[in-house]
């Protein structure tokens, strides 16, 4: 799959004054991440973790401090939110929002709501061109035509998420980002809008990022799950491994936390709020104080985010390394080579890629994460 | 065992200028002394209607057209809800739903407190700030002395809910009211609230009635379940039960729309068509019937009241579930 969008060491720091001294508040704090073609990422995390921002960092209504997002190879980190508004790529990202009563204009039909995205943002021009083009996008999301003319008081809450979900939909983008688009509906719509964005991501091969605090759902619609605590992801991996086998006690505590019984009461976080992300201590972990599992050694020195095994990352001491990682950092340490986090994930693809090559020639013994007991032999 | 809250075919009215919305009819429950009751439905299924009418804080428009409320033995609409005066507060407490609009936002948290130590025991001065601070910290709140002169703003939403929890509990209720006490929470900080809420009811032997949309939190924390659909009480059995054999059409369908546990997206089932208009005039005497998949003629009949087995009561014509094993 080739990467759709990609985020490299992307920053925002907003100025605060706290005690009339200046200071940073580290909304997102250096991620790296990617989204795939067609692929679902859900964006997890308790509200001030930084997904809002992330999300218009993203779709660039809001202009990073540093880093770069590039999309479909084009860099676009660095086109000023205001530009973005006559930018081509407009069209491309598309968002949903989490209230459909508070995202939509009270003096608009359903029809004109989705028809002014038609007219904005294609070249789609002609009353009979854009009218067939909104009927298109109303049927795709089960939005029956005669409630196309209705208002949004007149429509129930489901159907105004399905008016929300058009207007995105409309102008054909590649990536849709979603924020909590289930949070406002009751549990008797949810299931159906989620099947409707399941259908709708097969359909019109589009990805997702999925943003939510509900794991439950974020497990069962997408593909791969990243988890943010505090401006940083702190695992991230295919969405149904990490919720069977959490990694980050910080992942752990949220399944934990989760009514319906999954894990167990000893993963909850301890303590009370979490730390403040204005000039937070950059050698502390971020969720010391409120892990169950927090040493010594978790106030001296942060944990970076690093691949467990394949597709799998997480930044915690506690996660024993895998017989790839041990294997890599020996090689390292061999050779002498300290390696910034980048590029160090960007030997361990190479290493994969090699590794994978080296099977296909000849049966070879290598040291892979799906070996049983992790054992490295110099 | 007499039922410490009791509500015998309650019936409550709005009167509003487009008609009369019939927003409870026929409503009855019980609730034990030191037991714990979820009442769950969508929204607009009356569910704060029904908390609101058992305080006593109602609507103005609203009218109680039938029924009795009695909490333990005293009828609480006797005399135009006087005896409520004395109780509110003291016996019978509730956390609502948004504490950030609940509690009032120019006064410090801990004479918020004081305020109903002050209207409910005789404690006054340092003592009474002594008690609050002592409330503080009942619930968990790191600090109490620092955070008893904080201001709402002050506090994270976790905090703010903590602190309307030490509110109601201050007289150490018989009853307590938990209006989605963790709606806009995290799940992390909902998941704190709710094993604080279980673990002082346990300690002080209070009575809880948690009011939530979320199916599995009310799985976790209560040992029966009232169903709520557009102002009936559509079943009401021991949690377990209701959740492995659900009798009630809506029941089954509230539990299979609900994630928690499901494999796959294709199973979680949704439900057609929405809550009736309660204003209408011809409402069937069964409020699903036109949405439910096993309707028949007999839903034009009125309601049974059908014991499946000890303890768990349904609303319905066509029962899907056997008596449980």
């Amino acid at each position: 799959m080739s990467q759709l969008l990609e985020a490299i060491d992307l920053v925002k720091r907003f100025p605060v004054r706290s005690k009339g001294r200046k200071k940073l508040l580290h909304a997102v704090d250096g991620l790296n991440f990617h989204i795939d073609a067609g692929e679902t990422v859900g964006l997890v995390g308790e509200s001030g973790c930084g997904k809002s921002t992330l999300v218009r960092l993203l779709t660039r209504t809001l202009d990073s401090t540093s880093g770069h997002v590039r999309f479909r190879g084009q860099g676009i980190g660095l086109i000023a939110a205001r530009a973005m508004a006559d930018h081509p790529l407009r069209r491309e990202i598309q968002m949903v929002f989490q209230d459909p009563t508070d995202s939509l204009n009270p003096r608009y039909t359903a029809r004109q709501t989705i028809a002014e995205a038609v007219h904005l943002l294609t070249d789609t021009r002609g009353w009979a061109a854009i009218d067939s083009a909104v009927e298109v996008a109303a049927a795709q999301v089960g939005l029956p035509p005669e409630l196309l003319d209705r208002y949004p008081h007149q429509l129930s809450g489901g159907q105004k998420a399905r008016v929300g979900i058009a207007r995105a939909i409309v102008v054909k983008p590649r990536l849709l980002v979603l924020d909590e688009p289930t949070a406002a509906l009751d549990v008797s719509v949810q299931a159906v809008i989620l099947q409707l964005l399941d259908r709708l991501k097969r359909e019109m091969a589009m990805s997702f990022l999925f943003v939510s605090h509900d794991l439950n759902v974020v497990r069962l619609l997408c593909d791969r799950v990243m988890v943010m605590y505090l401006g940083q992801i702190v695992e991230s991996g295919p969405a149904r491994e990490v919720f069977a086998r959490p990694l980050h006690p910080y992942t752990r505590a949220l399944i934990a936390s989760l009514p319906g019984g999954h894990g167990n009461d000893a993963d909850l976080l301890v303590g009370g709020d979490p730390q403040s992300p204005i000039d937070p201590d950059a050698h502390r972990c971020r969720l010391f104080g409120r892990c169950p599992r927090g040493a010594e050694r978790c106030q001296t020195q942060a944990p970076p985010l690093r691949e467990i095994s394949r597709g799998r990352s997480a930044a915690c001491h506690f996660v024993a390394p895998t017989e790839r990682e041990v294997f890599i950092d020996a090689a390292l340490t061999v050779h002498k080579l300290h390696l910034p986090p980048a590029r160090r994930a960007a030997l361990t693809t190479e290493f994969d890629r090699v590794a994978d090559m080296a099977r296909q020639v000849q049966s070879v013994r290598l040291p892979d994460d799906t070996a049983p007991a992790p054992q490295f032999r110099p | 065992m007499s039922a410490l809250l009791e509500i015998d075919k309650l019936s409550l009215e709005f009167r509003t200028r487009s008609g009369i919305v019939r927003a409870l009819e026929n409503v009855s429950l019980q609730l034990p002394e030191g037991g714990s009751l979820g009442l769950v439905g969508e929204s607009g299924s009356g569910k704060s209607v029904l908390s609101f009418a058992v305080l006593g804080i109602q609507d103005a428009a609203a009218t109680i057209t039938g029924g009795t409320i009695r909490f333990a033995g005293t009828d609480l609409l006797a005399d135009g809800g006087s005896a409520m005066k004395t109780m509110r507060g003291r016996e019978l407490a509730m956390i609502f739903q948004n504490p950030r609009v609940a509690l009032n936002p120019i006064r410090q948290v801990g004479r918020q407190i004081e305020d109903v130590l002050l209207r409910h025991t005789a404690l006054r001065g340092a003592a009474a700030r002594a008690r609050a601070i002592e409330c503080l910290a009942d619930v968990r709140i790191p600090d109490p002395e620092r955070r008893y002169s904080a201001y709402p703003f002050e506090l994270s939403g976790g905090m703010c809910q903590r602190v309307m929890i030490a509110i109601a509990l201050a007289c150490k209720p018989r009853l307590l009211i938990a209006d989605e006490p963790t709606t806009g929470l995290d799940v992390t900080t909902q998941a704190a609230i709710m094993r604080l809420i279980r673990d002082l009811g346990r300690e002080k032997g209070m009575a809880t009635l948690l009011i939530t949309h979320d199916l599995g939190l009310a799985r976790d924390f209560c040992d029966k379940l009232a169903v709520m659909h557009a102002g009936h009480i559509v079943e009401v059995g021991p949690t377990e039960t209701l959740f492995r054999t659900p009798a009630h059409p809506y029941t089954a369908q509230l539990v299979r729309a609900t994630p928690v546990g499901q494999e796959r997206l294709e199973n979680l089932a949704s439900i057609p068509g929405n809550l009736p208009d309660l204003r209408r005039g011809d409402l069937p005497p069964c409020r699903f019937s036109e949405r439910c998949e096993l309707r028949s003629p007999a839903c034009a009949t009125p309601l049974p009241n059908l014991v499946v087995s000890p303890g768990h009561l349904v609303g319905c014509h066509h029962p899907q579930a056997r008596s449980s094993p």
